[in-house]
């Protein structure tokens, strides 16, 4: 994968087909502490202990359909190729959190990407589902709350044409209010 | 920043407007395979490229776009099945947004299977 963006893509299906209502992202950058670090946690059915100590492993997974698992041990390796680190927490029945922290400025560290595109794309397909996004870029930040668009529509759906168009254009331009436009 | 403001204004815009959704079974399904194996050969441009096409065209009254798992055909990635309802499913392959702006105009708007990309089509050795 050559964004970390698409990771966070990949890794939040997971959370979708593990039966969550709400899944919050969170990407914070830190030039200071040279930190970029991913959050993405849900309220999915969680996994017990054995499930977590293996997940890290390609050639685990709780699908019957094939033998290999890689979208975790993808991000954890990018993670700590940067000199980062990578965990996961999780809880039958109260979901999971997963963690990626990167080195900024480390060679290896592959490009942020188009977190926008990932963003829409998960909200869109997932319309039943809730999002809560936060972007932070040092002392900046923005959030999207997927529950807030909600309450203000009412039954109109979020994957109507108009409120696409709306939440590309929300992410797109606060994005660049709280990065400056910043190539991460 | 964009405000809610905006959303409020569009939601009193669409008030009113009686929802022309066509019934499920009268929906043409487009679905792109969006596990790991699809998102890393490309599938995220290819998912944006057809839903915005559909959008733009004015397809959305009677063609959804969705997304699946893992379809089994990782070698294949980028995947797009387009489900016309009483046809056959057509299986597109090693898709890229390019394939996937013709595929609208050629069969969600033109009614006719682009040979030429799908797995039928391909050489299987």
């Amino acid at each position: 994968m050559p964004e970390i963006s698409l990771n966070i893509l990949d890794v939040a299906e997971n959370s979708t087909r593990a039966g969550a209502s709400l899944i919050t992202i969170c990407i914070s950058a830190d030039c200071k502490a040279d930190r970029l670090s991913v959050v993405i946690k849900d309220n999915g059915c969680g996994m017990t202990p054995e499930q977590v100590a293996h997940v890290t492993d390609p050639f685990f997974t709780t699908r019957t359909t094939r033998k290999v698992g890689l979208g975790v041990p993808f991000f954890k390796y990018a993670a700590e190729s940067t000199g980062g680190s990578f965990s996961i927490e999780s809880q039958p029945g109260k979901g999971t959190v997963v963690t990626a922290v990167f080195v900024l400025s480390h060679i290896d560290r592959m490009p942020l990407g188009d977190i926008t595109s990932t963003i829409h794309t998960l909200i869109l397909c997932h319309p039943d589902l809730d999002f809560l996004y936060t972007y932070q870029y040092d002392e900046k930040s923005f959030t999207l709350d997927t529950r807030e668009f909600r309450t203000i529509l009412g039954d109109i759906p979020l994957n109507t044409p108009e409120i696409s168009s709306y939440i590309w254009d929300y992410l797109t331009e606060n994005k660049l209010d709280t990065d400056g436009g910043a190539n991460l | 920043m964009k405000s809610l403001e905006e959303l409020r204004a569009i939601r009193e815009k669409m008030q009113g407007q009686v929802s022309m959704r066509a019934e499920d079974h009268t929906h043409t399904r487009v679905v792109v395979g969006m596990a790991t194996c699809g998102i890393a050969s490309g599938a995220r441009p290819v998912l944006n490229t057809l839903s915005r096409l559909v959008q733009e065209k004015g397809l959305t009254d009677h063609v959804a776009v969705t997304q699946t798992g893992c379809i089994g055909l990782c070698q294949y990635e980028p995947i797009v099945e387009v489900m016309e309802p009483g046809k056959p499913k057509v299986t597109y392959i090693k898709m890229n947004p390019d394939k996937a702006a013709e595929i609208v105009e050629r069969h969600l708007i033109g009614g006719h299977v682009v040979e030429n990309y799908t797995l039928s089509s391909a050489d299987i050795n």
